[in-house]
């Protein structure tokens, strides 16, 4: 028990003994589930002093550990039902997870397009499926302990598998619902590998009751082979108690384009944690966010995008939009790895002040080995700019509406990215609706 | 009752005197020319009419139709039948110019009580507008302003005061970085909004613009006031002339 030595806070005490209570009932992978849990112990929740989390000292937001969630009843899985609203009308097909557990009756698996394979990680932990044994878990190498505690405790999530040269033409929709009443800690990993030349877009909703009290984890093992075209799309909407912890890994091989896009638009405490790697040659990229944040929400994205191969192209544009006393926090890695080449890569976080009270922290950070290349970041901090305000009144439009027009430009400069027309719409709609009910 | 009358107009900014007892009424159906030369309070004129708040006004009063403006937000004005041609019009990214159009327009009805335009009634007005300014399709897609010319700018000014109908109009340097053509277009737009219920302001510092806007009226303002007022006539003369005799007469004061 040498790792319980190391645990100091409440919530640290609390994950060690839900961590002895339940490991031999969680589904699967006992060494990987193992490695993780020691991996964490040995370094406990992250705090200030770690530089990765500076911003979002966890051993101050994270004062206790919530339970494991139980399976939903009934009305979990009710309230569930309309959740992921925020994609509009667009067709997609929806996999439903209520409180960290599939939901096969709010799920569509019917008619899967050739080459389209899907099914709840619980069950592929369970039966050691081979896709699992391979990839999870080793789609990027970290430390981080937030992933440490998403492979050691991960219950349920979808795995899926895009065969080559298959395209699915439905977008896939990961709906995550916190819907239960009783404090819970949620963790759901899932796997999703898009074989050479194949073609799809995921979407993954997160969404919770404002009133609940809930801890979600959350991670997503990305492969996107050569020649593959992924979009992702990830939307957080979670409760104002929440507290959000997500983590994207991606491998990306040659000549493929991959998009990914983090809106979100409610929030306690949120990190969305971004590790992506472009392996080979000549890939595209576009790596995308908006936040809109007010009350006393706290959103904190950390990305680490690594170029190890010659000739690609990443965007990196991430807009934050901050009113009362919310904080806003980018810190932005570009790696490029000896030999990468012709890399392209430039990165902008802008922050939107609305109030004089919100914070937006920025640490765009290039590490740069290779001598050939095009790097560039750029990040801002401001208000509404008063000479754009005076234009679009000095035509009529009235303060609160010219405010509005101007807010919704500086996040569509981001959501603009999104491929899918439906989808895009439905975003701008939805920072409308934000805007409108400023305080 | 004057359209408009500014009365002993006194203006600062950031301490420093710009406007120093300004005088000026103008009626319905008139075109006037504010002519002078850098520095002379051109701009600033413009700017306070339209409402920017930047500018302290210490004394003196403008009122249009007879109703203090002073303590009206810009909106205010614009609803009013106010509307300033920027000198410098802004760029703004992410706002499509067929979306700010209709804001605007739509705003400005609703602050008079007026029914918002159908989208095809909108659509039809600003086509046939942007026609007569040639300005295609491609522009009014992007982000007011965005990518487009000096030339394409101003244009754009015009197309906003046609659809916007204001009973009067400011336009300040709207000549500036012209060529020819585009001046003629430009004035063209001017021309076409020209009407007994109407008025316009045209402020410049060169005749040029005054061969196609011909004035009613043509005023000199130098160190923030009105020096001299005359006809068209004194737009040629001050071609002629420079503005020189002006400055010095108000430094000899």
């Amino acid at each position: 028990m040498a790792e319980l030595t190391l645990m100091r806070n409440a919530a640290e005490q609390q994950l060690a003994a839900e961590w002895q209570q339940a490991k031999d009932t969680l589904p699967g992978a006992a060494p990987l589930r193992a490695a993780a849990f020691q991996r964490f112990a040995s370094v406990g929740l992250p705090h200030r002093r770690v530089e990765e989390w500076k911003y979002t000292d966890l051993r101050a937001l994270m004062r206790d550990a919530k339970p494991l969630g139980a399976p939903p009843d009934a009305t979990a899985k009710a309230r569930a039902r309309d959740a992921g609203a925020l994609i509009g009308d667009i067709d997609a097909r929806r996999l439903v997870f209520v409180d960290g557990a599939f939901v096969p009756a709010l799920s569509d698996l019917k008619d899967l397009s050739r080459g389209l394979t899907i099914r709840p990680l619980a069950q592929a932990l369970a039966q050691d499926d081979p896709l699992t044994g391979r990839y999870l878990g080793k789609v990027f190498a970290t430390d981080d302990p937030a992933v440490a505690l998403n492979t050691a405790f991960m219950g349920d999530g979808a795995v899926i598998h895009v065969a080559a040269g298959a395209t699915v033409e439905r977008p896939l929709h990961l709906v995550f619902a916190a819907s239960g009443d009783k404090p819970a800690a949620l963790f759901t990993r899932s796997l999703v590998v898009i074989e050479k030349g194949a073609r799809a877009m995921l979407i993954e909703s997160h969404e919770g009751a404002a009133a609940r009290d809930y801890q979600v984890n959350t991670a997503l093992d990305l492969v996107v082979a050569d020649d593959a075209h992924v979009d992702h799309i990830k939307l957080t909407r979670e409760g104002e108690k929440a507290l959000h912890m997500s983590s994207l890994m991606a491998d990306v091989g040659a000549h493929a384009r991959f998009n990914t896009f983090a809106f979100t638009i409610g929030a306690g405490v949120v990190r969305n944690q971004l590790f992506l790697r472009f392996r080979g040659e000549g890939t595209v990229a576009n790596i995308r966010g908006a936040s809109l944040l007010r009350g006393r929400e706290h959103v904190d994205t950390t990305m680490v995008v690594e170029h190890a191969s010659v000739g690609c192209q990443s965007r990196e544009v991430f807009k934050t939009v901050l009113d009362d006393q919310s904080r806003g926090v980018f810190q932005g890695k570009i790696i490029v790895q000896p030999g990468a080449q012709r890399t392209d890569a430039k990165m902008a976080s802008h922050a939107l002040m609305l109030s004089q009270d919100a914070e937006a922290d920025n640490k765009p950070e290039l590490e740069i080995y290779a001598d050939d290349v095009q790097c560039g970041h750029g990040a801002t901090a401001g208000d509404l700019d008063a000479d754009l305000l005076f234009y679009l009144k000095a035509r009529g439009i009235p303060q609160t509406e010219a405010e509005a027009l101007l807010i919704q430009a500086f996040v569509g400069d981001a959501i603009e990215g999104i491929e899918h027309a439906g989808l895009r719409e439905a975003l701008i709609e939805a920072v409308g609706a934000w805007v409108r009910t400023r305080g | 009752m004057p359209l408009l009358e500014i009365k002993d107009l006194h203006v600062e900014i950031d301490g420093k005197k710009i406007l120093n007892g300004l005088d000026l009424v103008v009626n319905k159906g008139e075109v006037h020319a504010i002519m002078g030369p850098n520095g002379s309070g051109k701009s600033t004129l413009a700017y306070v009419l339209a409402g920017k708040d930047d500018y302290d006004v210490t004394q003196g009063e403008i009122l249009f139709e007879g109703e203090s403006v002073l303590e009206m937000e810009p909106d205010e004005r614009a609803a009013k039948g106010v509307f300033l041609a920027f000198q410098y019009p802004i760029e703004i990214p992410g706002v499509a110019t067929m979306t700010f159009l209709r804001t605007a327009l739509n705003a400005q009805r609703k602050a008079r009580g007026q029914a918002e335009l159908t989208t095809p009634e909108f659509l039809k007005r600003v086509r046939e507008s942007a026609t007569k300014l040639s300005i295609n399709q491609d522009m009014l897609r992007r982000g007011v302003n965005v990518g487009f010319s000096g030339g394409e700018k101003k244009r754009n000014e015009i197309l906003q005061m046609a659809l916007l109908e204001p009973k009067l109009a400011v336009l300040d340097e709207t000549d500036s970085g012209l060529d020819i053509d585009a001046l003629k277009i430009v004035a063209d737009g001017v021309n076409r909004l020209r009407s007994p219920e109407r008025a316009s302001i045209v402020i410049t510092h060169y005749q040029r613009l005054l061969d196609y806007i011909v004035p009613d009226i043509v005023h000199v303002l130098s160190r923030g006031r009105i020096v001299k007022t005359g006809g068209k006539e004194l737009a040629l003369e001050l071609e002629a002339s420079g503005y020189a005799q002006y400055q010095d007469a108000v430094a000899a004061e």
